[in-house]
């Protein structure tokens, strides 16, 4: 830090339009693909019969932040859904194509769907922080979930994920207050930190700040870029100013003619945003319709 | 924090470690306990269930055989004389039924459009008044009735019935009309307010008419408690064994008839009773379903 904040004459401070350049360039690269955590195949979801989405296949990348984005009704949230078996709870959805966590066949006949939801996390539009818990028990809830009975462990967890959610300093002094005391912003991050303290491999937000204000938008989107480092993120947005700001990867989602999304595009968010291969991605990006 | 060691362990990872041993280890126990709590509920379905089926199947296996054309279209005959059946009684069940609902439904659905529309103490005071009018025993809505009409003029009638029976029906359509009005989102008056509509066009041109759905279900299900009710008719139309369709004179109704011939020692008295039962039941089944029916088909063409 000391020595880049005093340059040496012999180390010329690279120019404004320099740095630019090096900053478009390393947008417009392939990020290192690094592990793949899921991979979806011609995942396709139908609803009583009728395709509510389909050809959906793209990798999710450890350590990244990557964003479903499209217009409404292009199935973004439905594709989300899928990666946790939260369609299960849909008598008449249907799930089809393959979804892998790791080796693990996510719609496999021997797969748990209680194991694989704590080992992938969901964080949903609206805060809804279990209103009859306080705060602790809010953030230690899965857990207790999924059979933690050890205080040291629940403690140690809660304080970890209210420190990871950004909402340790607010709350550490009024932890058996009940979880509604708190505001907007402040419960979506109880939300967040409560699906944290399961430490899933992978976490899904469904346009986690679409309830907010801006200040608490910006809050979460910060937050993001922070805990990508702790878990994988699957990230919906509606807003592409969003995907742009939080995302390392983007996927496009549109509806085609028979009502059905399908994935348009699906690669690097600079590339996705500034070059994109087809001209449908191209006219959404530049606001053209959406 | 972290001791520092050559390669610290990361806590997020020993932390997942932890977290997904337990939830493997407590996997079975979790399933177990989640089948036993799915058996009790089953087993307390079926509890539930089974009496209702019960009853049911045993009205309409008691029932039926008494039905015929005549059982629908003749009176009542005495005992051991063949052709009898309950048309008296449905007559009188449906004209004071008629005129229950007609006297019912304009108070009840006022009371209900204020209760949602106010939140003033009168309004506590009607909502009060109305739970607790849900809640009086039947039967002493009969003796008001026999002392607020048939004493005062002297003479069992249909009205003497249809008052007690209206006053049965008043709470619940209060209530289920309170219930459908506030319904209506608070966003549709406003916006009604915004155009410059008053209180009143607000009402008649938007909250009924959306709330509509709802308010059919509750009328419909205050005429299916009021079809059944015996007490407040035994004491105000006192039962007639001849057709009666003037309304001032004592009538026949078919709870009272259930009521009157399952207490008789005549095997074909009793028979006609079952036959009534079936078709009081019938009759309710039908105005429920059907009105669910509607209301559904009522809400999917908005849509």
């Amino acid at each position: 830090m000391t020595d880049a904040s005093v340059p040496t004459p012999e180390v010329r401070s690279p120019s404004i339009e320099e740095s630019l350049t090096v900053q478009a360039e390393q947008a417009l690269m392939e990020p290192d693909q690094g592990n793949v955590v899921m991979t979806l195949r011609d995942v396709a979801v139908a609803f009583a019969g009728r395709t509510a989405v389909r050809d959906v296949s793209f990798d999710v990348s450890a350590g990244e932040v990557t964003a479903l984005i499209g217009p409404s009704g292009s199935g973004k949230t439905t594709v989300l859904r899928a990666l946790n078996r939260m369609h299960d709870t849909v008598r008449s959805a249907t799930v089809t194509g393959s979804i892998h966590l790791g080796d693990l066949d996510v719609n496999g006949p021997d797969t748990d769907p209680t194991l694989l939801r704590s080992r992938v996390g969901m964080v949903f539009q609206r805060p809804n922080p279990f209103p009859t818990m306080s705060i602790y028990d809010n953030a230690v809830a899965g857990l207790r979930f999924n059979g933690v009975r050890k205080k040291a462990l629940l403690d140690e967890a809660a304080e970890s994920s209210l420190i990871g959610a950004a909402l340790w300093d607010s709350v550490k002094d009024r932890l058996k207050a009940h979880g509604s005391t708190l505001s907007g912003g402040e419960q979506q991050r109880l939300c967040i930190a409560r699906a944290l303290a399961v430490e899933p491999e992978v976490l899904l937000m469904d346009e986690p700040t679409s309830a907010l204000d801006p200040i608490a938008t910006k809050r979460i989107e910060e937050l993001v870029g922070e805990l990508k480092s702790r878990v994988t993120i699957v990230i919906v947005t509606h807003n592409m100013q969003q995907a742009m700001r939080v995302s390392d990867r983007c996927a496009f989602l549109l509806m085609g003619e028979d009502k059905a999304g399908e994935l348009i595009e699906f690669g690097p968010t600079g590339k996705l945003f500034s070059e994109p291969k087809d001209p449908r991605t191209l006219d959404y990006v530049n606001g053209r319709f959406g | 924090m972290t001791a520092l060691v050559e390669s610290p362990p990361d806590p997020t990872i020993e932390r997942r470690r932890a977290v997904q041993a337990a939830a493997a280890a407590s996997l079975g126990r979790r399933k177990f306990a989640s089948r036993v709590w799915l058996g009790v509920c089953w087993l307390f379905l079926g509890i539930a269930v089974v009496p209702l089926v019960a009853v049911v199947a045993y009205v309409v296996a008691k029932g039926l055989p008494a039905w015929s054309v005549d059982f629908f279209t003749h009176s009542t005959t005495p005992e051991g004389i063949a052709g009898g059946g309950v048309w008296n009684a449905i007559v009188g069940t449906v004209v004071i039924t008629v005129i229950a609902v007609v006297v019912a439904i304009p108070v009840g659905l006022c009371c209900g459009l204020f209760l949602a529309e106010s939140d003033g103490p009168v309004a506590a005071a009607l909502r009060f008044t109305a739970d607790v009018m849900t809640g009086i025993p039947s039967i002493t809505v009969g003796i008001f009735g026999y002392i607020a009409i048939v004493r005062n003029f002297q003479a069992y009638s249909g009205l003497a019935g249809a008052f007690a029976i209206g006053f049965i029906m008043l709470p619940v359509i209060i209530r289920a009309g309170e219930t459908a009005f506030r319904g209506v989102a608070g966003s549709l008056s406003e916006a009604a307010l915004a155009l410059g509509a008053r209180r009143f066009t607000i009402a008649r041109k938007v909250v009924v008419p959306t709330a509509l759905p709802g308010v059919i279900t509750g009328v419909l299900l205050a005429v299916a408690r009021g079809l059944g009710e015996t007490a407040p008719l035994l004491l105000t139309i006192l039962g007639n064994q001849y057709l009666q369709w003037n309304p001032t004179k004592p009538m026949e109704a078919l709870p009272v008839l259930i009521y009157n011939y399952s207490s008789q020692p005549y095997a074909d008295l009793v028979q006609v009773a079952w036959g009534a039962a079936l078709l009081l039941m019938v009759v309710v089944l039908v105005l429920s379903i059907g009105s669910r029916l509607y209301a559904a088909h009522l809400r999917k063409e908005r849509r």
